[in-house]
This record gives C-alpha cells, sequence and structure tokens, in this order.
C-alpha cells in the first residue's frame, strides 16, 4: 500500500500531465475515474477535496463546480463534473485501452449497468440521504435503508449479468460496466458488511477486480489523502 | 406511428413514465417509426413473464430493434444516438457533448430516483403520508436550483445552445411530472420555466406527452 501512495504522489508530481482530477479517496464515484484513468495509462494531478471536513464547499471548490461535489476533471480548458460524464469524455478523447465493446448489444449492456448503479443504487444510499432518513425515522432506519437499496441493485444485477460466466461482468476484459461496479461493490460490502456470497455474480468479479493492480492503485486507501479520512461511526 | 409489421423498432413504454418520455422524445425528433407496445406499471404488467424474458429487470421503456433489446432509458438514447445519427441529440464539441451528460445525470441521478414508487412507498410507510409530498419537493426543488446554476452560462433557446440536445429529453420529462404531480412552484426556476414553453411549440415534445400516448385513460386528456 505503501508503494501504491508513492507510485500515486509520483503522479501527482508530473508537471507534464495537464489532466487535473478533483476528487476524494473514498468517494466511490471519485474511484471510478481513477480506476479509469489509470487503465488507460493516464497521468493526472490529484487535487484532493475532503468531503468530510466540507471543502466541497470552499469559494476555491465553487469555482471549479458550482454544483459542489466530486469527482471533476479538467483537461486544459475543458472542465468535466459527473463520473459518467468524465468517463464517457475519457472515453471519447483517449481511446486507447476502449472500455465500451463495439457490439451494439453490450455497450449498451454497460451503459445500463452503470445507469443502474449510478442512478439507483448509489445516489439512494448515499450518506447525505441515510443521515435525511435516520433524523426522520430514528437512528437505524439509515443503515437499514441502504441495505434495502443495495440488495434491490445488486439482485437486479445478478439477473442482467446472468448470461456471463467470464472473468469480469460483461467479458474478459474490464469495461465501463466494471468501472462502476468494482468500487460500488468494494465500498459497499466494507461500511454494510454485506455477506457477498448472496449474490455469485458479483461476488465472482469481485474476486477478479481485486487481482487487478489498476484497481487497487485507485482504491481509496491508497490515495495521498487516504490518511484524511476517519471511517463514520 | 408506424403500422406493426413494417417497423422494426419497438418500444415498451408506459404513458407516465418519465424515462419512457425521454425515449419517445428521441424517436420523435430523429423521425423513427415505432410499434407502441403499453406496459401498464399500475396493473403490474411489467412482471408479466413474455415481458421479464426480453426484458429481466421488467423496467420501462425497453426499446427493441431487430435482435437488439436495450433497457434503461440513458442505454438506449446513446444506441439510438450511434445507429441512427439523423438529428443527433449531442453536440460534437466535447465540452457540450459533457454537459449534455452531466445535466442528464443530474435529473437521472439525483431527482428521479428520489421519486420514484418504490421510495414513495417507503417514505409513506416508515415516515407518514404527509411526508411524502415534501420529501419529493425537496428533492425536485434542490435538483432544478442544480439545473438553474449548470446551465445558466450555457443555455441557448434550449438547455445547453439554440438545438436541442439530450440534456433537454431529460429536463422536460421531470419539469412536466414536477408540476402536474408535485405542485412544484417553476417561477423560482426561470431558467427550466422559460425551456419548458420552448418545448410546447415542438411537435417531437408535444407527441411524446403522456397524454397523447395510445394508454393514456382518457380522463387525462386535456383539452
Amino acid at each position: 500500500m505503501e508503494e501504491l501512495n508513492i507510485q500515486n504522489q509520483r503522479d501527482t508530481m508530473n508537471s507534464s500531465s495537464k489532466l487535473v482530477l478533483y476528487n476524494f479517496s473514498h468517494s466511490s464515484c471519485s474511484w471510478r475515474v481513477r480506476f479509469a484513468l489509470k487503465l488507460k495509462g493516464l497521468d493526472y494531478e490529484y487535487k484532493a477535496v475532503n468531503l468530510v471536513k466540507g471543502e466541497q464547499f470552499s469559494r476555491e471548490f465553487e469555482q471549479v463546480n458550482p454544483l459542489h461535489y466530486v469527482p471533476v476533471l479538467v483537461d486544459g480548458d475543458v472542465v468535466v463534473s459527473d463520473s459518467l460524464a468524465i468517463l464517457l469524455y475519457l472515453e471519447e478523447k483517449y481511446p486507447q485501452r476502449a472500455l465500451l465493446p463495439d457490439d451494439h448489444q453490450r455497450k449498451a449492456l454497460n451503459l445500463q449497468v452503470a445507469s443502474i448503479v449510478c442512478s439507483s443504487i448509489q445516489p439512494l444510499h448515499m450518506v447525505t440521504l441515510a443521515k435525511h432518513i435516520e433524523e426522520k425515522v430514528g437512528p437505524e432506519e439509515g443503515i437499514l435503508w441502504a441495505l434495502s437499496i443495495i440488495e434491490k441493485g445488486f439482485y437486479a444485477l445478478e439477473k442482467l449479468l446472468k448470461d456471463f460466466a467470464t472473468r469480469f461482468a460483461t467479458g474478459e476484459e474490464l469495461y465501463m460496466a466494471d468501472m462502476f461496479l468494482a468500487p460500488e461493490i468494494d465500498t459497499v460490502a466494507k461500511r454494510y458488511n454485506i455477506d457477498m456470497s448472496a449474490y455469485p455474480i458479483l461476488n465472482r468479479v469481485y474476486e477478479a477486480y481485486k487481482t487487478v493492480p489498476e484497481f487497487l492503485a485507485a482504491s481509496p486507501e491508497a490515495q495521498p489523502d487516504a490518511a484524511f479520512f476517519t471511517p463514520p461511526a | 406511428m408506424a403500422e406493426s409489421g413494417e417497423s422494426k423498432l419497438k418500444l415498451y413504454s408506459y404513458w407516465r413514465s418519465s424515462c419512457s418520455q425521454r425515449v419517445r422524445i428521441a424517436l420523435n425528433l430523429k423521425g423513427l417509426d415505432y410499434e407502441y407496445i403499453p406496459v401498464n406499471l399500475l396493473k403490474g404488467e411489467q412482471k408479466n413473464p413474455d415481458f421479464l424474458k426480453l426484458n429481466p429487470l421488467g423496467y420501462v421503456p425497453a426499446l427493441v430493434d431487430g435482435e437488439i433489446v436495450i433497457a434503461d432509458s440513458f442505454a438506449i438514447l446513446m444506441y439510438l444516438e450511434e445507429k441512427y445519427p439523423q438529428h443527433p441529440l449531442l453536440p460534437s464539441d466535447l465540452q457540450k457533448k459533457a454537459l449534455n451528460h452531466q445535466a442528464s445525470n443530474v435529473v437521472c441521478s439525483n431527482i428521479q430516483p428520489l421519486q420514484n414508487i418504490a421510495v414513495l412507498n417507503y417514505i409513506k410507510e416508515k415516515v407518514g403520508p404527509d411526508e411524502v409530498i415534501p420529501w419529493v419537493q425537496s428533492h425536485i426543488n434542490k435538483g432544478f436550483a442544480a439545473l438553474e446554476k449548470l446551465l445558466k452560462d450555457c443555455a441557448g433557446k434550449y438547455a445547453t445552445g439554440d438545438e436541442v440536445s439530450m440534456a433537454d429529453l431529460f429536463i422536460e420529462p421531470q419539469i412536466l411530472g414536477a408540476i402536474t404531480r408535485f405542485n412544484i412552484d417553476m417561477t423560482q426556476f426561470p431558467l427550466l420555466s422559460r425551456l419548458h414553453e420552448a418545448y410546447s411549440e415542438l411537435p417531437a415534445f408535444q407527441n411524446a406527452m403522456p397524454e397523447n400516448q395510445p394508454d393514456a385513460p382518457p380522463s387525462s386528456v386535456t383539452s
């Protein structure tokens, strides 16, 4: 892990890299983009925005993204927010190590998986919403809410991916679906202590992700600002 | 709409589904004939075994184009954009293209999922029936405020310029739902209000409106 931290810091010191990523170590949305950048072999400057300390509301970051969320990619004059928008931008601008298959059906499937994670699952269990539920209903309810969202979403993904017995979600190579699945599975499995054996397909691909160097190098613990994050109680 | 047997495109849709409306607008803009196959969500027709065989998640909209079956409005729109490039929905400029994706995602990640039936039932049951509308309103208001900020420097006649683009297809159904179902005060959102007016002049948008669909109940038709 220390080696990865050092390599990540070297990446950030590479003055010829024009890409800048505003992000937070423990944001799963940021992890999606870091994963893709590493797969595509793209150096970038790491700009940490500590969400726990509320740095997304700073005047400096407001200039970058008036909607106050990470990740944000800056590529010269182009500024892109939202992980899906960033990934699609990277896919078009830097087509090496393509993240979308050529055939229409599998390409659509990858976008559908991405959409399920970033619309039906992650936004519904994110910390701010879970806290909101807790305030309205009661202290345990935030967790129960999150678990029900995750269960529903994971069962849907199991159904959607049932015809693939491949190394990763939609093939032997990593594609867009995996950029969304990998950080989501790892983040919720750890935070909510999910028994992944209930989801054999997701479990299978999760085990495969753990063997991918770029996934590990992009993981929260390997980021320069990892030490500033305290897990929620 | 085409005579069945000639059109190869089929759209499984529910008249009031805002996700289905997005796709209907796109098909209209691109001049694509399609067979409209209604799926009554309130009657649970999405759980019909034939539909599930086609689309295991039972979601609408679902598009069938020959051998290809695609569910999820975003995935369908990206497919249509690639397969039928007439009347492009995405600008070729990468910054503007990204902006379209970002605005679309404000709707389909930050607003629409918070108001789907399962979530509303949860709020109704766990917090109380009186809490449902305030819950939805707070999320819509937050999301609409975000869109106002995001688009204020780049909107033209439409959301991201003077041509209709993908963001508009997400925005209009959300505005419509906000007004008709959740009593949102649109005077807080001058840009979105102006866009809503602009969309009302476009046949492609009007023909995609919920009340103009074959499965809309007669009582929903407004004069």
